[in-house]
């Protein structure tokens, strides 16, 4: 098989994504995510700027789509005052509308605080109604949850802090396989304005284009009024997905 | 005192084997009825234990050390049948020691899992370690890899004699600070090389052109250097002078794992009073071949055959690195089961653009569809898909009849396509 088309037409626009901490904050794959922007933006015929956002950087201007990883615990710490530096920015952008990913340590910190098992409290910058509270129990292991609004979910969970939601955010979706936010609830993620958060890499956005494809119809209707998609073909993004759910725990 | 312990183990191994069972079943009968058994043998070698623990290279490296250690005189025990957790050793011993329980060698050498090994290391404390790397790597094991790093570190903590660091892994290198009492030695890379062996941190640096290695503290000095890496040969710095020795092994990782066994095969060597004889050292490394499927170079239908075992982004990236794909064909095999991880995130951390040029032309593995999908995100053709191995492996050998071809596959592939090469065809072991 041949990639998509990507580049016989004229661009419909720029998209300017960003990677937030990509340095310190990419553990499982979180590059795969950032990957599946950049060449479904082409395939959509729009042209991506893929941007890193590291402490200490300037924040870039005009960025459309923030996508941002997991971490350790050390990693989360290094970026702790920075991303408090920015979070008024970024608790702006949320509200007026920017889509953005984040999973499972930028979860974590886009929610109110993670208490870490070891004690410290780190805080979060509260773009999401949620608390996160270390434990000793792993939650590993391929997920399948149904979201409302993109269908079947699938990835691979592996975080030992456990996500409660408050009432100002929605889950992104119940659990059918899997635990997701904590071992309760059968919850997984978290939806506010158009931020999606989840705990699944596996990586999240390749074998679940439907994400991808909300974060960036959103992306260009605030950027240009209208969305006009290409044809990408997700025939083997289907195939994984059939053979992904069948795959034990 | 005559003890029970060793006939009866011995039996259980013998009956197990009868039975085709596995390589643990004796050694947990021992532990069971004897806990002192393997502290009370291995404590009586005159040169101690040595423990090979990490995440990458484990197998090939402690062959190495092996072969090294031989090639001065000494006599070796070591866990080969791979078995590398506490039973296994056990179960190891016992196959060596004599009826009355005495183990005939200078010297153990024990491959170990990282999580096993603080289990064995609080029974036996080693005399050597040598710690080679924290990557990536079963993740859904362990948990994070500052958690792997923090097993590596308890091995170093009871360790009594030498300690072996690899200088270019900063979560490596860093247990220096924590251990007091033993020596401290290390290995290296040549500053040239460096970027060739992205570590943990820099994976996704690396990948983007900008190095996040700004505040590194200045490098120790190491023990033995990896100045170069040529297509069969390598240069190697000991003693204050370089040494030029053609190579058997291949991929760059094997060949800094070389400079690693150097600087254990020495320090080992070197205990007893004379130093290492350098040029047996070298010429044994010269010889080392790889361990199995780790590299290995086949011939099948008169054409080379290599397997090329990749379990985690950092060793898959090196993988490609080593191996290009000029003049080959190439299949990928991905399973998820234990053995493999089941996370497919990995994946997503290895860039595939070396294999843009010239395709994949067989994806196979239970995750046959997952890689398929990776590749399309970065734009390498590819051929056939099919989960089922053994026949994508035989349409993989009937498509690229007379190309060499190369197979890069995790463990559990790997383990099923050389069971299918040995039926369809005659597998030559080459090196």
């Amino acid at each position: 098989m041949t990639p998509a088309e990507s580049t016989t037409h004229a661009s419909k626009g720029t998209i300017r994504v960003l990677q937030l901490y990509p340095r310190d904050m990419n553990i499982y794959g979180d590059w795969g995510n950032a990957l599946v922007l950049r060449q479904r933006l082409l395939w959509h015929g729009y042209t991506p700027e893929l941007l890193e956002y590291n402490v200490g950087d300037d924040f870039p201007e005009d960025v459309d789509l923030i996508v941002g990883g997991g971490g350790q615990d050390s990693g989360q710490l290094v970026i702790q005052e920075d991303l408090q530096a920015r979070a008024g920015h970024l608790r702006g952008m949320a509200e007026d509308g920017t889509p953005m990913l984040v999973i499972c340590g930028l979860y974590q910190l886009f929610g109110k605080f993670f208490k870490t098992k070891s004690g410290p409290v780190i805080p979060g910058i509260g773009i999401l109604d949620v608390e996160t509270v270390g434990t000793d129990e792993r939650l590993i292991g391929n997920v399948t949850l149904t979201s409302p609004e993109f269908g079947e979910i699938m990835g691979y969970e592996n975080h030992s802090g456990q996500t409660t939601l408050g009432a100002g955010v929605e889950p992104l979706g119940t659990v059918s396989k899997g635990a997701g936010n904590n071992s309760k609830d059968n919850h997984e993620g978290a939806r506010h304005r158009n931020v999606v958060a989840s705990y699944l890499h596996g990586s999240l956005l390749p074998k679940n284009p439907a994400i991808a494809d909300f974060l960036i119809r959103t992306a260009v209707e605030r950027k240009y009024g209208t969305f006009v998609p290409g044809n990408p073909d997700d025939d083997f993004a289907r195939l994984a997905r059939e053979h992904a759910a069948r795959r034990p725990r | 005192m005559f003890s029970f312990t060793v006939p009866l183990g011995k039996l259980v191994r013998t009956v197990s084997r009868l039975r085709g069972g596995g390589s643990a079943l004796p050694g947990l009968v021992v532990e069971k009825i004897d806990p002192g058994f393997m502290q009370r043998t291995l404590s009586s070698l005159p040169h101690g234990v040595a423990v090979v623990s990490g995440t990458n290279g484990k197998t090939t490296t402690t062959k190495m050390v092996v072969e090294l250690l031989e090639s001065q005189g000494l006599k070796v025990f070591t866990n080969r049948t791979g078995s590398n957790f506490t039973r296994g050793v056990a179960a190891a011993l016992l196959g060596a020691v004599d009826w009355r329980g005495r183990l005939d060698a200078d010297v153990a050498v024990l491959e170990l899992d990282e999580a096993h090994a603080v289990h064995f290391v609080n029974k036996v404390p080693p005399r050597y370690c040598l710690l080679l790397n924290v990557l990536r790597d079963q993740l859904d094991r362990f948990g994070e890899i500052d958690t792997t790093a923090l097993l590596l570190q308890r091995i170093a903590e009871r360790t009594t004699g030498t300690v072996v660091l690899n200088r270019e892994d900063p979560r490596v290198a860093r247990i220096a600070s924590a251990v007091s009492g033993p020596e401290v030695l290390y290995f290296g890379l040549d500053e040239s090389l460096r970027s060739t062996f992205p570590n943990d941190d820099d994976m996704r640096s690396a990948a983007s052109g900008t190095s996040a290695r700004g505040d590194v503290p200045p490098s120790p000095a190491a023990d033995v250097v990896l100045r170069r890496v040529g297509t069969d040969d390598a240069d190697f710095e000991f003693d204050g002078a370089v040494v030029s020795t053609h190579m058997k092994l291949r991929g760059v990782y094997n060949i800094f794992n070389a400079a690693a066994a150097l600087v254990l095969a020495r320090s080992i060597t070197g205990a007893s009073g004379q130093p290492a004889d350098a040029a047996k050292l070298v010429k044994a490394l010269s010889e080392v071949a790889p361990a199995f499927g780790r590299g290995e170079s086949l011939t099948v239908d008169g054409q080379p055959f290599e397997l090329v075992l990749v379990k985690n982004p950092s060793g898959f990236r090196l993988g490609l690195k080593s191996f290009p794909a000029k003049g080959y064909a190439s299949m990928i095999a991905i399973n998820d089961n234990y053995a493999d991880g089941r996370d497919m995130s990995w994946l997503w951390d290895v860039e595939f653009d070396s294999l843009r040029e010239d395709g994949v032309d067989v994806v196979s593995g239970v995750r046959a569809y997952d890689m398929a999908l990776r590749l399309q995100y970065d734009e390498v053709r590819f051929g056939s898909v099919d989960t089922d191995i053994p026949a994508a492996l035989a349409e993989f050998i009937r498509g690229a009849a007379g190309k060499p071809k190369r197979v890069f596959c995790t463990y559990t592939a790997m383990l099923a396509i050389r069971r299918e090469l040995s039926k369809i065809t005659t597998v030559e072991v080459v090196s």
